[in-house]
């Protein structure tokens, strides 16, 4: 019975989202006031019924009702009940669920907090926003449906696939939707601005902060991603190159871009035509990860070829969503009105700069996972583009990005002052420089791109430190004075430097952990010890464990340093009898921001045991850093401008440029 | 429990351990070693999805490791050894595609779009000149000495 209710709710919405994206389109034309105010009502009601489908749902999996297709395949009774839980959307149907749930939520949204939009505009969004709701909706009822009964119920499910048993399974992919399906609402603004034939900065200031939302919950759930990729898959690495992950880094490379590039168009109106292709090629990119992830065509163009009516139906999807606003912008596009003029060097310039970068470093990644599928379609030769690859092109791509990185929050707007900044980010350059001397003098030797790119690291971390020193005078004025300056700055300049410093961080763990991981393989039993960079670990023994629906073997290790015990790290083998498969669990020892890493093979029947250490220095800022990235964001969108809807009066400062 | 031992050690060469580089397979010559985890890197587990044979626990990833090594040992050079498996496997096995009129598109495309939307930049900055120098033209009351004063002032209000 409950879920017929989530299956007929699901209908229901649906019926929903189809009026919701004509009457209010139809009313926004005739300007027509009551048609358009169907808009409202209609977003919240489709919330509600997707939220009552997604309930069912859950519902079905807290009691393991085995009766329904989905909860059979993925689900276990004896599973404990966060992952009964998460396990909803740890599969194909309850992850499209979840995604158009979060959809429906934005589409509420702003229904509810958009009544200072003017009335048309609010409309075509919502009109805009339902129509991708419904192409979703259709998609799930028709090829995914997550309510499907079985005639005779089992007995006991089949478990979960117990990789996603992991509390990352709880976290990660919500965080990723949110950004993802987030970035719907710039889509749809950008589709409504096209449709309307106008665009201003007071589109941009709403626009900005609904990215930088989708935007922060991006950063943070590809973080938790790559977290959870580390610790669980027993080698240690945190970025593949998988498609999988260039699907969700695709559109946080384009959003990026947006997020500059909508500042442009807030403060200056400059770059109106620029900021509109960049919200709809984000958002595209969006629907292309979750087709690239969803339709299975990247294991193989084959295995779309044997299931192909979700592909199919997908890409119908994109074609029309893609195809239609790419069209619709090349024909509307040049009725927007460019504004304000710029200098190349200026504030702006320095922006377009970054979206240079940023699109290319995106489209690299395009070209790079989606050419394999290209060329095998096309020619039949079946090629791999891994990381190899994409470490030779994108980072090439990204130094000259970060070099300029801390120009751009000092250079003024309009027309800036190249040498002069050059000049206030002398001190950054020398920490950079000071750093690259250190490191090569304490690698004695070795690559010098090494020492270059740690200097570059504390370079970017300097230069975005060096607006707020300037401005709230730190080294030069009293301390409390500094302060109270500090708190006067406003919040978006806090952020723009948070984010910044964040990329340094995280860029300083990703070439820490990189360039100077060491790695012990070993067989060990027990009473013998392996060591690792000052550290020894004695193999004290297994153990077993009866989990409530797995058993752990579990190894057990005493950590030293210097002969003194620093702790003990238990690794663990992890098998689940109801799917018949092992996993490892690895043992993990934080020190300072470097973790030691421990994970094991299968025990040899002789009693020793496969193992392997690492020691990943500095490994920790990789995360911290893109954490430092999402409170930048968090404080840029608690701005006054932004809260209040209203921008400060800009600061007298004659221009040097004729009004246009 | 001795019987067990002997079980044990009889069946050791038959279980398979799931760890990525084992402990057997490497190599006492520790430049060998290292030229082989370098290559590993770069070669792909063909039946795994995205992963190189330097990270998978796949049997056929081991084989690989294995056959890697021994070619090494033969006193191959790297290029040989990669030679070999592309006979082999064809280039499905490089996870860097070699370069070649048909992955032309792929290593150049990301070169070709940023410089194409380098001399988009460039193509508009220099409209945005020719339009501030018409504008600047269009001063006419100026003389070359008035304008220098104008933009002089301009600049001490500005600071």
């Amino acid at each position: 019975m409950i879920a017929e209710s989530g299956h007929y709710a699901l209908v229901l919405a649906l019926a929903l989202a189809l009026v919701q994206m004509t009457v209010p389109f139809v009313g926004a034309r005739k300007n027509d006031p009551v048609l358009m105010a169907v808009a409202g009502p209609t977003a919240v009601a489709q919330l509600c019924f997707v939220a009552l489908a997604f309930g069912a749902l859950m519902i079905c999996y807290v009691r393991s009702d085995f009766s329904v297709l989905n909860v059979f395949e993925n689900s276990h009774s004896a599973k404990p009940l966060v992952y009964k839980l998460s396990g909803v959307w740890g599969n194909h149907e309850g992850s499209m669920l979840l995604w158009v749930f979060i959809l429906t939520v934005f589409g509420a949204l702003v229904a509810l907090f958009g009544a200072n939009l003017p009335a048309r505009l609010k409309a075509s969004v919502l009109a805009v926003q339902s129509s991708i709701a419904a192409a979703f909706l259709l998609f799930i009822l028709i090829t995914s449906n997550p309510f499907l009964r079985i005639s005779e119920a089992p007995f006991e499910g089949r478990d979960l696939n117990p990789i996603l048993q992991d509390p990352g399974l709880a976290i990660h992919p919500p965080l990723l939707y949110v950004g993802y399906v987030g970035l719907s609402i710039s889509f749809s603004f950008a589709i409504a601005a096209l449709i309307e034939g106008r665009i201003d900065a007071a589109w941009a200031r709403w626009v900005r902060p609904w990215t930088l939302l989708a935007w922060i919950f991006l950063t943070l759930g590809i973080a938790m991603g790559s977290y959870w990729a580390y610790y669980t898959l027993g080698w240690g690495g945190w970025w593949f190159w998988d498609p999988v992950e260039n699907a969700s880094f695709m559109p946080w490379l384009a959003a990026t871009a947006l997020l500059h590039s909508a500042l442009v168009m807030e403060k200056r109106d400059a770059l109106k035509v620029w900021t509109t292709l960049l919200a709809i090629l984000a958002f595209s990119l969006s629907l292309i990860g979750t087709f690239l992830v969803r339709s299975g065509v990247l294991t193989s163009v084959h295995a779309f070829a044997t299931d192909p009516m979700r592909g199919v139906f997908i890409l119908m999807i994109l074609a029309v969503f893609i195809g239609g606003s790419f069209a619709l912008f090349a024909l509307r596009a040049p009725l927007l009105k460019q504004g304000g003029l710029f200098a190349p060097v200026s504030r702006e310039g320095a922006l377009v700069l970054n979206n240079l970068f940023l699109v290319s470093a995106c489209a690299t990644v395009f070209i790079g996972t989606l050419y394999p599928l290209a060329l095998e379609a096309l020619t039949g030769e079946k090629i791999s583009v891994g990381a190899p690859f994409f470490n030779a092109t994108f980072v090439p791509l990204f130094i000259p990005l970060l070099i300029a990185v801390p120009f751009g929050p000092l250079l003024g707007w309009k027309r800036g002052d190249l040498l002069g900044v050059a000049q206030r980010l002398v001190g950054a350059a020398g920490v950079g420089l000071i750093t690259v001397a250190v490191v090569f003098a304490m690698e004695g030797g070795g690559p010098i791109l090494v020492p270059f790119a740690i200097g570059l690291a504390l370079y970017v971390m300097a230069g975005a430190l060096t607006e707020v020193v300037e401005r709230t005078g730190l080294l030069k004025v009293p301390l409390a004075t500094a302060f109270a300056r500090a708190k006067g700055l406003p919040r978006s300049a806090w952020g723009a430097t948070f984010a910044h410093f964040g990329l340094g961080i995280a860029l300083l763990g990703i070439i820490g952990e990189t360039q100077w991981s060491l790695e012990r393989i070993a067989e060990l039993r027990p009473g013998q010890s392996i060591s690792i960079r000052r550290y020894d670990f004695q193999f004290d023994g297994l153990t077993t464990r009866q989990g409530p629906n797995y058993r752990d073997l579990t190894a057990h290790f005493t950590v030293r340093r210097h002969g003194e015990i620093v702790g003990a790290m238990e690794p663990a083998r992890r098998s689940f009898p109801s799917r018949g498969t092992a996993i490892t669990e690895t043992a993990l020892m934080t020190r300072g921001v470097s973790q030691l890493y421990l994970s094991l093979g299968e025990p040899n029947p002789d009693g020793s045991l496969a193992v392997r250490l690492y020691y990943k220095p500095l490994v920790l800022l990789i995360w911290f850093g893109a954490v430092g990235m999402a409170i930048g964001g968090v404080l840029s969108l608690s701005d006054r401008r932004l809260r209040v809807g209203a921008p400060k009066p800009a600061r007298t400062k004659t221009a040097l440029l004729p009004a246009e | 429990m001795r019987r067990l031992l002997v079980i044990a050690l009889l069946t050791l060469l038959v279980v398979p351990t799931a760890i990525a580089v084992e402990p057997d397979e490497i190599l006492s010559d520790s430049v060998l070693e290292a030229r082989a985890r370098a290559l590993s890197k770069e070669l792909r587990c063909m039946v795994c999805q995205n992963q190189s044979i330097d990270d998978s626990q796949a049997p056929l990833a081991r084989d690989l490791r294995v056959l890697v090594r021994e070619r090494l040992q033969m006193g191959e050079s790297d290029q040989q050894v990669v030679d070999f498996l592309v006979t082999r496997y064809g280039e499905f096995v490089l996870l860097r595609p070699r370069f070649s009129w048909h992955t032309a598109l792929l290593w150049f495309g990301p070169l070709a779009i940023l410089i194409i939307g380098a001399s988009g930049v460039l193509v508009l900055a220099r409209r945005y000149r020719a339009k501030v120098g018409r504008s600047a033209a269009n001063h006419e009351g100026l003389t070359a000495a008035e304008a220098a004063r104008v933009s002089e002032i301009l600049r001490a209000g500005e600071h």
